[in-house]
């Protein structure tokens, strides 16, 4: 069901910006419209181009922050959330606990 | 316009309703909801938004370009793996490989996973696994990644915890001791979920959801609301969802207050205000549904809670969009006609932040 609610109303997760506009939900408690102007200003892109697949695999891939896509080499996961995470001048606490642990 | 509107009663059973019915029942749902909320009913053209969006003729519809919103979620990764108490489809597959093929196979903004008993006192006793599966899958996820469980202050009753069962001191008079046997379980329940929470942080849990809170009523809305007081101070980073299991608080004890407020009684307006004094930066109201009503009538007045509720709170709202919830019909195989409506009208009429 959950399914049916990202495809009537969602974002599009890393098809899009879904997980940059949640993370700034979760991270500072922007209602929708702040946080998806804040990450279009992150972007450079306008608010209408954050739900857009074309425009945002292409930013992503080029930004280098996890595509739905499996292409070799480029990053996810952990990799991708270092680079949101500075991309959106927020902090992750999994990103920050890899620091601890990795020393970097 | 169609003389009649293919729609579903709350139990998910087709009906044909006529126009004119249908508009009595957004006006009766939206009435019924205004009342018992003591909140504003939705406007005229909101109630014409409403009628437009169940007189769709698709049997999907959605929201406009420029008008999408976040989806959280409550475990909903356990629809490829889990049996049929979550609607699961028992594939043969791990947590991890579920929540991947969610945030990669359907996109999905967000992501989460818990225990299968989805409680804190089952996932408090095998913390040490549910550590190294949070640590393992967070390192391979991208979106923001929620440990997801209910607070279910009632597996701290007998037979199945060690507390006196209220529900069987109240039919016999005993009152006081059923309000001691609450008070001492939701102590109990709150230095679980802080126990939980804070072992969840340490491998970098990056948000934790307080799933179905108060379903045993105020003395388990009360033992969340300072878990997550506590845990927003202790582990600040770790973002907090708050969804309720009711649009009602239940006053099972009936006299405890949080931050000078009664809690029995309260409405999702109420409930997202102390969710936010409590530290929460998701608020999650769930409107019951009546299967006996249509699905314009209980859809009515969800929009009518979520409206005001949107409109009133301090940090972003998701309603509860599940099974039964919200305007969903109340049936495991939920129709995608009703569940698009009800997400289309929650984000358009009632102004929600996310679902």
């Amino acid at each position: 069901m959950a399914v049916a609610h990202g495809i009537a109303s969602g974002i599009g997760g890393i098809r899009a910006a879904g997980d940059l506009v949640a993370r700034m939900q979760v991270s500072r408690g922007m209602r929708i419209k702040e946080a998806k102007e804040y990450v279009a200003g992150c972007l450079r892109i306008s608010v209408e181009d954050i739900a857009d697949p074309v425009v945002m695999s292409e930013l992503r891939e080029d930004l280098d922050i996890g595509r739905v896509n499996a292409v070799p080499g480029a990053a996810k996961g952990i990799d991708a959330k270092f680079r949101i995470a500075e991309l959106l001048d927020i902090k992750i606490n999994c990103v920050n606990k890899f620091r601890e642990r990795t020393g970097l | 316009m169609q003389d009649a509107i293919f729609t579903r009663m709350g139990d998910g059973e087709r009906i044909s309703m006529p126009v004119q019915e249908m508009k009595e029942e957004l006006l009766e749902g939206t009435q019924d909801a205004a009342k018992k909320g003591r909140i504003p009913e939705l406007t005229e053209e909101d109630l014409q938004q409403l009628f437009e969006i169940l007189a769709e003729p698709g049997r999907i519809v959605s929201v406009p370009s420029g008008k999408e919103v976040v989806v959280t979620d409550d475990g909903c990764a356990k629809i490829f793996y889990s049996g049929p108490a979550d609607g699961g489809a028992a594939l043969p597959i791990s947590r991890q490989n579920s929540v991947l093929a969610y945030e990669r196979g359907f996109a999905a903004d967000t992501v989460s996973f818990g225990h299968e008993d989805y409680s804190f006192k089952p996932a408090k006793a095998l913390i040490d696994y549910e550590m190294q599966t949070y640590y393992t899958t967070s390192l391979a996820t991208t979106v923001p990644c929620f440990y997801g469980s209910q607070p279910n202050l009632g597996l701290y009753f007998r037979p199945d915890g060690p507390h006196p069962n209220p529900a069987d001191l109240l039919p016999h008079g005993r009152i006081d001791e059923a309000k001691a046997a609450q008070e001492e379980a939701a102590e109990q329940l709150r230095e679980d979920m802080v126990y939980v929470g804070q072992k969840l942080a340490e491998v970098g849990c990056e948000g934790i959801n307080f799933d179905t809170t108060g379903s045993a009523g105020d003395a388990d809305f009360h033992a969340t609301l300072m878990a997550v007081a506590e845990l927003k101070e202790k582990v600040p980073l770790m973002s907090v969802e708050v969804g309720m299991s009711g649009e009602f608080v239940l006053g099972m004890h009936g006299g405890i207050t949080f931050e000078g407020k009664r809690l029995a009684g309260m409405y999702p307006h109420e409930q997202a205000d102390a969710a936010a004094a409590a530290g929460a930066d998701i608020f999650g109201p769930a409107v019951n549904v009546n299967t006996s009503r249509s699905v314009a009538w209980n859809l009515a007045r969800a929009v009518t809670f979520v409206k005001h509720v949107v409109e009133s709170s301090k940090i972003p709202v998701h309603p509860n969009v599940g099974m039964g919830v919200c305007g969903v019909p109340m049936c495991v195989e939920t129709p995608i006609d009703c569940v698009t409506r009800v997400s289309k009208a929650l984000v358009l009429i009632g102004k929600a932040d996310g679902l």
